[in-house]
């Protein structure tokens, strides 16, 4: 356990990509492989359990510091982690035994810990789970006993993602990176065996199932004098919706099909349905495209997709409820020839030739529409115009269509690595805005804990105002601390951890859509709000109105 | 019977007496328990602090404050008020501040911690019946290590950095943080430099007679001062500037009682932070208040709310005291400004709407005449 909780520590300290593979390589050189295999489940937020409730931890930990339980909550809601709060208050564990000769006997590797003071207490009786906690609470220090609770409580994120987990196992195997990410998405890592296996020097079946490196685009933003106007003739220029899903790799080769993510995650398990659609391609096909929640003939948006793609298993229930569709935009590999550094108008033919496009006759031409025909691999629709301006116009109505704008890839270009500027832009229509009032505060978590950073905003309507949106604060740090300390200062009440603040704030809140809403009090939703700028030089007065916002929901205001 | 302290607009007042405690305006006679700027403010007609602390106070005072002092422990009478000052082990000269009056004892303590401090005076616990306590870090989760086990870190990362080539910069507050910190390293492992802020009171600290060991200023325009081998003391008011380039790779620590708090070593992105303060941590603020023998607990500055609760459910006459720092503590108000006490409460600290000293001392709770 020390090892890890020295891991943990070692993480959590540092905001340094290299720093954090640094401490993930000397762990896993380290480690005993049952502790190692252990250790890849919880870092690559394998399934946790909760083996005991937190708010039973909360009264054991009262019972033991002799401190009423309302103490305890108020010093959590101080905290702003329940982990680390209880870790806090609870009594030194008895003083260890020489810290040389004792130690190892006190520590207990993570595997045994997880087995014995975790998984096997989740179906033990109340008693029982309350004896070894407390046990338990006598044995570790703090700063272990932190990293405990959470994997206690089901909730150890340590704030490193699977590719960086992925990329430090590669180096302790020496293996490529992307091969690793492959072999941990042949099953779990169960066992010390298993974790062998997995730094196996030699190839496994499987590894040539990698994807290229993804081609990213650049957004065209007027920055640096980047605008379409310096772009050249649009008839170089291929342009195609701006999908907002979640960008992909479909590789089919031998008798494998593989779905890679942009962050090298293979996501075959949450998406059994591109999976099995992939195995119709010829073998020796790689696609480029994007992951889309589709239903009913509707796009679906993000938040729906996201509610599939964080899964490791989705069930009947959930493919049914969100159906997903790849569109692919580019062909980067045909018969097991590379194709990249042919141009793209080259790749598209090809493209068009192997995949359907699901527009039916008689269809909107340009085709942000819902697919027609029942494949959930169809083509991007190429959206033509004559002019820069006609295309202008075109990604004008892109919110309408349910698309973030237009992507524009230069025909001739060959598909690139990484952010390469100059071949694909992004073209993105600009994102609403309106000004609203703070009205309550929540104190946020993670690096934010302790600080009220989630705000929720309201707007003017009919001489009072109402709540329109909670949106995270993106505003500088030092901003956040200022904004923190208003509001404590002109709290009017306090519901648990939520403040009620005498409206005197004015923040700039942005948001991607608005859309009438029967869930909202205020009548309608507005998409992915974030908060953009604090409006110091405005009055709650000058806020916005209900009204107002209610004239951005597409087609009409309800009332 | 009639309160000895109350809470008026100008600060803590003593109608008997007619002097203030640590006013926050100037006023003509003010008793002042330690040097920290929220509790020494200039422009006051004649101040009265510790003999320790006289020259500590002098140099934030500036050369023309009229500074009276007492011995720790000695009393004098102020218009019938036995007044005595007695250590508060906060900072050199700081002092809980005893009165007498028909029959009846007041203590405000000012800030004070228990631990170990080779700088200062020792607290000393002083019987009373009305107590007026700080609780700055009045929650459980404030606890503070050994100042033996502090000295261990402070070594450890020290001696690692000056084997890894980088210079180590401890970020404390110029006043008594700093002197505290110098006094606990090992000076045997590099040079010890400091800001010119702490030096300045290094050397106050050094005419009062406390022991340091050998500390240098930093040259103003030194390049790659010590050679990546020495401990920097400076205060929080250097993050962000230039300042920090003159020692080329550093490894930079906050030593502060907000440490303790995850979120806010984070947040402030330091690799490294200290548990180390000068105010009492929670088993501390339990201690002092149980040895004052009191049976009336007046709580202030920071967690005044849930201490009181607390004090109440253990059968005290005790509630909050509606000062001008009452406002919530922060953690990240530390050290915002060179000047501000690094763990001074937020709203003490800075401005903010709503929260200036007329607003906050309306209707005080407890210590309203009669
Ligand atoms: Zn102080």
């Amino acid at each position: 356990m020390r090892a890890f909780t020295d891991l943990f520590w070692q993480l959590d300290g540092t905001t340094r990509t290299s720093e954090k593979l640094e401490a993930l390589v000397a762990y896993f050189r380290a480690a005993p492989p049952d502790d190692a295999a252990c250790a890849i489940d919880v870092l690559s937020g394998g399934r946790q359990i909760r083996a005991v409730p937190t708010s039973l931890l909360r009264q054991w930990a009262a019972e033991v510091t002799g401190l009423p339980p309302w103490l305890v909550e108020e010093s959590y809601a101080h905290v702003g982690d329940l982990a680390e709060t209880l870790a806090l208050i609870l009594p030194d564990p008895a003083a260890p035994a020489d810290e040389a000769a004792g130690a190892n006997e006190a520590d207990v590797g993570l595997a045994r810990l997880m087995r014995t003071t975790i998984h096997s207490l989740r179906q033990e009786t109340e008693a029982r789970k309350r004896e070894v906690v407390l046990a338990t609470w006598r044995r570790l220090a703090s700063r272990e006993r932190i990293v405990w609770h959470k994997l206690l409580t089901g909730g150890c994120r340590v704030g490193v993602s699977r590719t960086l987990v992925a990329r430090a196992l590669a180096e302790v195997a020496g293996v490529e990176p992307a091969v690793m990410a492959h072999r941990l998405m042949g099953g779990d890592v169960v066992d010390g065996e298993a974790y062998r296996r997995l730094l196996a020097p030699q190839r496994h079946d499987a590894d040539d199932r990698r994807p290229y490196p993804f081609f990213l685009a650049s957004a065209l933003d007027g920055a640096e004098g980047h605008d379409v106007a310096s772009l050249g003739g649009v008839a170089d220029w291929q342009a195609e919706w701006k999908w907002d899903g979640m960008r992909a790799q479909l590789v089919r080769r031998g008798s494998d099909v593989a779905v890679w993510s942009r962050g090298e995650e293979l996501v075959n398990e949450a998406f059994p349905d591109i999976v099995a659609a992939g195995a119709t391609l010829p073998a020796g096909t790689v696609l480029d495209g994007e992951l889309l929640a589709v239903a009913g003939g509707r796009l679906l948006g993000f938040s729906m997709l996201s509610r599939r793609s964080g899964r490791r298993t989705v069930t009947r229930r959930l493919l049914e409820d969100i159906p997903c569709v790849f569109v692919a935009y580019d062909l980067l590999e045909e018969r097991g020839e590379d194709l990249r550094g042919r141009p793209l108008h080259e790749r598209r033919l090809r493209l068009e030739a192997l995949v359907p496009t699901p527009f039916a006759a008689g269809t909107d031409a340009h085709g942000a529409g819902p697919p027609q025909v029942p494949s959930a691999i169809f083509l991007s629709p190429v959206v033509s115009a004559a002019s820069w301006t006609d295309l202008g116009l075109l990604r004008a109505e892109a919110r309408r269509r349910g698309v973030e704008g237009l992507m524009l890839k230069r025909r001739a270009s060959p598909y690139g690595v990484g952010r390469t500027r100059g071949d694909w832009w992004k073209w993105k229509i600009e994102p609403l805005e309106i000004d609203a009032v703070l009205l309550y505060a929540q104190a946020g978590h993670g690096r934010r804990a302790g600080l009220h950073s989630d705000y929720t905003l309201g707007l003017w309507h009919e001489g009072r105002l109402v709540t329109v949106a909670k949106a995270y604060s993106g505003l500088a740090d030092t901003e956040i601390v200022e904004v923190d300390r208003i509001v404590r200062a002109t709290t009017l009440e306090k519901h648990g951890p939520v403040r009620i603040c005498e409206p005197m704030l004015v923040f700039q809140l942005a948001f991607e859509a608005v859309s009438a809403s029967t869930r909202h009090k205020s009548g309608v939703a507005v998409r992915f709000p974030r908060i953009v700028r604090w409006r110091r030089d405005k009055q709650p007065s000058e806020a916005g109105t209900l009204d107002d916002l209610r004239r951005m929901i597409p087609g009409g205001v309800p009332r | 019977m009639q309160d000895l302290v109350e809470v008026t607009e100008a600060g803590l007042y003593c109608r008997q007496g007619d002097f203030f405690v640590d006013p926050w305006r100037p006023v003509p006679r003010a008793i002042i328990t330690h040097a920290h700027a929220d509790h020494a403010r200039r422009g006051c007609g004649r101040y009265l602090c510790a003999a320790p602390g006289k020259l500590v106070l002098r140099s934030r005072m500036g050369g023309q404050a009229p500074i009276d002092v007492v011995r720790h422990g000695e009393s004098i009478l102020i218009n019938g008020v036995r007044v005595s000052l007695h250590p508060a082990g906060h900072v050199l000269g700081s002092a809980q501040v005893r009165l007498e009056h028909g029959g009846t004892t007041w203590v405000v303590t000012g800030d004070y911690k228990l631990e170990r401090d080779p700088t200062c005076a020792p607290f000393e616990p002083v019987r009373c019946d009305v107590l007026v306590t700080e609780s700055t870090f009045g929650l459980p989760v404030y606890r503070w290590p050994s100042s033996e086990v502090i000295a261990a870190d402070l070594d450890r990362w020290w001696r690692g950095n000056r084997d890894a080539g980088r210079t180590s910069v401890v970020l404390a507050y110029a006043l008594g943080k700093a002197q505290r910190l110098a006094a606990l390293v090992d000076p045997s492992i590099g040079p010890i430099v400091a800001h010119g802020a702490v030096m300045t009171m290094v050397e106050a600290y050094r005419a009062s007679g406390v022991r340091l060991p050998p500390i240098d200023r930093v040259p103003p325009r030194a390049r790659r001062v010590g050679g990546g081998r020495a401990l920097v003391i400076a205060p929080p008011s250097v993050l962000g500037g230039s300042w920090l380039r003159l020692f080329g790779e550093t490894s930079v620590a906050m030593a502060s009682g907000w440490m303790t708090l995850r979120g806010v070593r984070r947040r402030r992105g330091f690799a490294q932070g200290f548990v180390v303060s000068d105010h009492a941590d929670f088993p501390g603020l339990l201690a002092a208040i149980e040895a004052s023998s009191a049976r009336r607990v007046l709580v202030t500055h920071g967690f005044a709310d849930p201490l009181a609760r607390l004090l109440r459910e253990r059968g005290l006459d005790a509630a909050p005291l509606a000062t001008r720092f009452t406002g919530e503590a922060s953690p990240d108000a530390v050290g915002v400004e060179e000047d501000d006490d690094p763990e001074a409460p937020a709203s003490g600290t800075a401005p903010s709407p709503g929260a200036d000293a007329d607003a906050a001392t309306a209707g005080i709770p407890g210590t309203a005449a009669e």
